[in-house]
């Protein structure tokens, strides 16, 4: 694949937002200036080793990157197939892979001349991290969170909070992460002329689904030479996997492995209470059909009017009804595989780690992880796995407790770190 | 010509601005929502823009978002949003009928076939709010080959390097959205919004009504006597919302349309 440019599945999107049928830029007229505006400045930084290079010094002294990739052992021996390797992206400042998105969109955002700071979140990951390098940079900052959101990731909140965001519970529709979003394009088109909007993963108008890929791509690029010092020159990965909502961390593990026809990729929507007619599960790949919502057209759960459905998961951070349009379009070639987790299935996993490996994961990769249960056992002990960890699960210990039935009463507000 | 184009050409040979009215189809139920729409020609209306309601419509602030949702819980669809409109043809083959929403419910049936069912249900002219010109090819073309005006939106941030490409493949009438902003949230300024006018006046012949922070007859009067025309919208709407009578909401609607047809 590699070998024919006009194969790759590196070179999209193409000028007009497009991979293949998907992305664009379906967004009101007050909007278009902006993104174009956003679309050149984003291009002259792509090339900029200036921009890079302030990148590199941000990601590796106050993130903490390269963030680790280890050799789950105990994991690897109790599933006793394939060699586990997770990507240790749970380690970062702010306990997800969110910051590496946001630290590239804030750095924009100072070119660009923007003093006002939105974003939309669901977990509260995206929503810390944003936070966190607005007090970093002295910008204000404006959190739209869904009001379910807001009740059940308290910490965050309150985090968010302490690093000076303005945290708006959003009740408009139900008041989920896609409600969040939508009442984040109205404060953006409203305030359009001094407000950059930090979109937190690979959806939306062009260029935010290339443009917040790109920045993830460290989490890749890192793999690669990573796994080349601890297995050999030029040894790559046979399998990647990664949980989606939207989609950046996987996003981000996958591209730097597209044109390696060797390395097989997976996605792990949230299959909630499981995909069927009920719909209640947020995978947008295996149970919904294309559609155009907030910028792009892109598998979305919509019912037969073509309205949008609101999803089901028991992580905050994948309960959106899209997911980013480059997922749709590997899909559609067929270059990576989209399964699905139930909740029950991710809650197991959640234990899985903690007992075996000392990692208390987020729900969000305790979905890759169960997927790495399933078919770890039937492959050959040669054969490299490598699952993004991409957050810590500090975060969803409450929710935890709830559903294995543990009494955390006495325990709550207090502090969890 | 469609019925836009020729309601127009009249109201510049009468000498009059063009007062457009704005309702969500199916609010806050299918019959009542059938009544209020029958009557706004009478009431004064030149042009109606029947709302079709979406679940995420990112452009509206909360009076348009609770009559989508309203709409919607009493099971409006885009199939009974042109229902509603050829049951309004039956009696009315003049008032032009832009339909406005977004592209989701459109793409869902099948552009096409949409395009099909909504000239056969005497739709004049789409408002697509999340199809700029850079995706003409989506539905503004087909739509314009198959006879229906594409309304555009231009806005304070179409500057004048943009304003060419926004005024091309458009026809029927520019609406200008008067503040960057949502739909019933800022008051438009009559003092802002002449200028602008005068500066789309410059890239195009067709007219341009102005839409958005337009609440009362006189805001309706102010700004129809700087543009060929004024939207309201969320003014309606709201009283819908509360649960004012058709007559009463009509009521409300002539004195806008009066106030637009005084400039």
């Amino acid at each position: 694949m590699a070998d024919d440019l006009f194969n790759s599945f590196m070179n999209g999107p193409d000028e007009r937002g497009r991979f293949g049928d998907f992305g664009g830029r379906f967004v009101s007229e007050t909007l278009m200036p902006l993104i174009l505006d956003l679309e050149a400045e984003y291009d002259k930084a792509k090339d900029d080793p200036e921009f890079w290079a302030e990148m590199d010094d941000l990601w590796k002294h106050y993130v903490g990157r390269p963030s680790p990739l280890y050799f789950a052992e105990r994991l690897t021996d109790h599933l006793g197939g394939a060699k586990i390797y997770l990507k240790r992206d749970e380690l970062n400042h702010t306990g997800a892979h969110k910051i590496n998105n946001v630290l590239g969109q804030i750095l924009l955002a100072r070119r660009m001349g923007k003093k006002r700071i939105i974003a939309e979140t669901g977990a509260g990951q995206h929503g810390v991290a944003t936070a966190t390098v607005c007090a970093k940079f002295g910008l204000k900052c404006v959190v739209y969170m869904g009001k379910h959101d807001v009740e059940r990731q308290a910490p965050n909140v309150f985090r968010m909070r302490l690093l000076g965001a303005e945290v708006i519970p959003v009740t408009s529709g139900r008041g989920t992460l896609k409600d969040a979003m939508n009442d984040a394009l109205r404060d953006w088109v409203t305030n359009v002329r001094d407000t950059f909007y930090c979109i937190g993963t690979v959806a939306g108008p062009h260029p935010y689904p290339a443009m917040v890929r790109d920045f993830q791509s460290i989490i890749g690029q890192e793999v690669r030479w990573q796994l080349a010092e601890q297995e050999g020159e030029g040894r790559l990965p046979d399998t990647v996997i990664a949980a989606i909502g939207g989609g950046s961390n996987a996003m981000g593990l996958f591209f730097p492995f597209l044109d390696d026809p060797s390395v097989n990729i997976i996605g792990v929507e949230a299959g909630g209470k499981g995909v069927d007619e009920k719909m209640q599960h947020c995978a947008s790949l295996t149970g919904g059909r294309p559609g155009v919502l907030h910028g792009n057209r892109t598998y979305l759960l919509q019912d037969d009017d073509g309205q949008i459905l609101e999803g089901f998961s028991i992580s905050a951070g994948l309960d959106y009804p899209g997911i980013g349009p480059e997922h749709s379009w590997l899909h559609e070639t067929g270059r990576a595989q989209y399964v699905s987790i139930t909740d029950k299935e991710a809650l197991e996993a959640f234990q899985l780690s903690c007992s075996t490996e000392g990692i208390i994961p987020a729900l969000e990769p305790s979905h890759a992880l169960a997927h790495v249960m399933k078919i770890a056992p039937n492959l050959p002990r040669d054969h490299i796995i490598v699952m993004n960890m991409c957050g810590r699960g500090d975060k969803d210990i409450f929710t935890v407790a709830k559903h294995l039935g543990f009494d955390m009463s006495d325990t709550e507000g207090r502090e969890m770190d | 010509m469609t019925r836009i184009d020729a309601k127009f050409a009249k109201l510049k040979a009468d000498g009059k601005k063009a007062f457009v009215a704005y309702v969500m189809a199916g609010d806050p139920d299918y019959a009542t929502s059938l009544e209020i729409v029958k009557g706004l020609p009478g009431a004064g209306v030149d042009v109606i823009e029947l709302g079709l309601p979406f679940t995420d419509p990112m452009a509206d602030g909360p009076t348009i978002q609770l009559a989508g949702q309203r709409a919607l819980e009493g099971g409006m669809t885009l199939q009974k949003t042109l229902e509603l409109a050829t049951e309004f043809r039956k009696d009315d083959d003049e008032t032009p009928i832009v339909l406005m929403g977004y592209y989701n419910p459109i793409y869902s049936r099948g552009v096409d076939r949409f395009l099909d069912d909504a000239k056969k249900a005497g739709i004049d002219g789409l408002i697509v709010v999340d199809l700029p010109p850079e995706e003409d090819d989506e539905l503004c073309i087909p739509a314009q080959k198959a006879g229906m005006n594409f309304i555009r939106l231009a806005t304070p941030t179409t500057d004048d390097r943009r304003l060419p490409k926004v005024m091309t493949n458009t026809s029927g009438f520019v609406y200008y959205v008067s503040i960057t902003g949502i739909t019933g949230a800022a008051e438009a300024d009559a003092g802002d919004v002449a200028p602008e006018v005068a500066r789309i006046k410059r890239a195009t012949d067709l007219p341009i009504v102005v839409g958005f922070g337009i609440n009362s007859p006189e805001k309706a009067e102010a700004i129809a006597s700087v543009a060929d025309g004024a939207v309201v919208g969320s003014a309606i709407v709201s009283r819908i919302g509360k649960g004012e009578a058709p007559a009463d909401v009509l009521a409300f609607v002539k004195s806008l349309a009066d106030g637009a047809h005084r400039a």
